[in-house]
């Protein structure tokens, strides 16, 4: 591991574990208004001021960081299972299952992802509780986003099932289940791995981009999106620059997930 | 007689011709596919038969059971879409719930803007990103590669819908938060694609004996990675499109990424029913020219044994 990819990972698990200790950084939580001090600027008492409703921003940047970076990677493993599961099990069997599941992927990917994402979104309802509108939100995501890791794993088992050591194992007596979990699927496992870390960065910004279009979680529990909704009334950077810190933070954090990408994996 | 030519023979015209009509079914068939999946998802999507004019305490009890009736033909998912595809035949696409006018209209309203604001912006990330790619390509010092690398990085970073907030605060037009969004994917692909291509043995014979770069680019680099160049032309028009989205409804652009949007904020299904149609068809349309315009140059070859999805695909996992 270089340098960059070493500070890329202190950066990461740096921010997972500040976003943990978000009730010992911030007591006050992130829904407790500060009526006398609605859009309040940088104080000893709010560090990042208020937002128009009094609420502490700095808790709400910790609480949101918190929900944006656990959420994600939950949502990246259902997609990771669920690519497996169609991409992998298809590629295996070969034949007329893989050509429905490429036949599938087409059908997904055929689609913009955030059109699909925001169409879906729309079936369901809008007016939900907040902790409901979290997982609505994240479900979707990884029930949504399988579709270009399944096309990858898929072409990763079609090859194996051809390989030696497969058709080895078959003249062995090894067939069905046993030899897709004995065989296959440990084999599968660099890709799965690549395609889980690459799924993470992309449902943050996906998670980021519905906030804003006010299709994410809802008020008042916080998340990136919804922070990064404030940059909505924002008239100029010199205005109120602590504003844009949550923006900043995602930038960062979204830097540090690239650099811990290496081509290798992203390719694998 | 020139023309003559330079048009491939008969024989290759002809499995030219059927592979655009196998082409063209295909698209058919996932067009109806994936109308009857957002149809089948309308159908099912909760409060679906709710109708919040039921609600009006001025309407009286037959009014509400009339209001009922006329949706009483949507329950049934195979009559409620083949009603659609029967309309959609005759010109008739349905009315938004809730803007009350037919969509029709309202797709023939907004269609151009979206492909004004997409195409230029589109235009622009091609421009951007090839001017990038071939300095870093051609130039060959680190000190482009970097630029081009952490410019086309930082605005990975970036959700596309902040992109779209900046371009307001800053007074940008629509179209460069566009061209922003997807150039760095352009950017990443094709720069890795000519680096791959400038590996290749057939390139460092013609460096060895003397010719000039430009010539080594247009003949030897170019007609390699030229195939995944054109694939990714076509998928980019997919990601300008889901661009569109929140530059249209942060920047106040009437356009089709707008109307998305405010249908998805009010649940106006019929509506979204139709643009999921019209989104699926617009990008199968723009990633089939590109996979026809590769089996052309494929055939046109001595080998002709590239195959155009194998081409596609990886621009597909690639550029998403």
């Amino acid at each position: 591991m270089n340098a960059a990819r070493k500070l890329a990972c202190v950066v990461v698990v740096g921010v997972c574990a500040v976003s943990l200790a978000a009730n010992w950084l911030a007591p006050s939580g992130y829904a407790k208004q500060f009526r006398e001090a609605p859009s309040a600027p940088p104080s000893h008492q709010h560090r990042l001021g208020t937002d128009e409703v009094g609420r502490d921003r700095f808790a709400r940047v910790l609480y949101g960081t918190r929900i944006s970076l656990l959420l994600a990677p939950a949502a990246a493993l259902v997609s990771t299972v669920l690519a497996a599961l169609v991409g992998g099990l298809a590629g295996y069997l070969g034949g007329i299952w893989l050509r429905l599941a490429r036949g599938c992927t087409d059908l997904f990917l055929s689609l913009p992802w955030l059109f699909l994402l925001i169409t879906v979104r729309a079936l369901l309802p809008l007016n939900v509780s907040p902790l409901l509108s979290v997982l609505i939100t994240f479900l979707i995501l990884g029930l949504l986003g399988w579709a270009a890791s399944a096309r990858v794993l898929s072409t990763s088992a079609d090859a194996l099932r051809n390989s030696d050591f497969i058709l080895q194992a078959r003249a062995s007596g090894l067939h069905g289940p046993r030899l897709f979990l004995v065989h296959v699927l440990p084999n599968l496992k660099p890709v799965l791995y690549a395609q889980f870390w690459i799924s993470i960065p992309v449902f943050i910004l996906s998670e980021a981009n519905l906030g804003i279009l006010g299709l994410g979680v809802a008020e008042p529990l916080p998340s990136w999106g919804s922070l990064l909704r404030e940059l909505e009334g924002l008239i100029s950077f010199r205005e109120e620059p602590w504003r844009l810190v949550p923006l900043l933070l995602l930038i960062v954090v979204m830097t540090s997930f690239q650099m811990l990408l290496s081509n290798e994996e992203v390719t694998a | 007689m020139l023309l003559r030519k330079m048009l491939p023979p008969k024989t290759q015209l002809r499995k030219i011709a059927g592979h655009l009509a196998r082409k063209l079914g295909a698209i058919a068939a996932l067009v109806l596919l994936g109308g009857l999946l957002s149809a089948t998802l309308v159908r099912l999507a909760p409060g679906f038969d709710a109708d919040e004019r039921e609600l009006d305490p001025t309407l009286n009890a037959e009014s509400v059971r009339a209001l009922r009736q006329s949706r009483a033909g949507e329950h049934n998912i195979l009559s409620f879409y083949a009603g659609y595809l029967r309309g959609a035949i005759h010109g008739d696409l349905g009315t938004s719930h809730a803007l009350g006018q037919p969509v029709q209209s309202l797709l023939r309203e907004r269609w151009p803007v979206t492909l004004r604001v997409a195409g230029v912006g589109l235009l622009l990330a091609w421009l951007l990103a090839s001017i990038l790619a071939f300095t870093a390509c051609l130039g060959r010092r680190p000190a482009f590669e970097i630029l081009g690398t952490s410019v086309s990085g930082a605005f990975l970073c970036v959700p596309a819908a902040v992109l779209a907030l900046l371009s307001v605060i800053l007074n940008a037009p629509g179209y460069l938060a566009i061209a922003l969004i997807v150039f760095p994917r352009i950017y990443r692909y094709s720069r890795n694609l000519l680096a791959k291509a400038y590996t290749f043995p057939h390139v460092t014979a013609a460096r060895a004996r003397g010719l000039g770069e430009i010539r080594i680019l247009a003949w030897h680099v170019l007609p390699v990675a030229g195939p995944q160049m054109i694939a990714l032309a076509g998928i980019t028009v997919s990601i300008a499109l889901g661009a569109s989205i929140p530059v249209e409804a942060l920047c106040g652009l009437p356009g089709i990424g707008q109307l998305a949007w405010q249908a998805a904020l009010s649940r106006d299904l019929p509506l979204l029913v139709n643009l999921t149609v019209l989104v699926t068809l617009v990008t199968l349309l723009a990633n089939s020219g590109a996979d026809v315009m590769i089996y052309m140059l494929n055939s046109s070859r001595s080998d002709g044994r590239i195959r155009p999805c194998a081409d596609r695909n990886s621009a597909i996992v690639n550029a998403l």
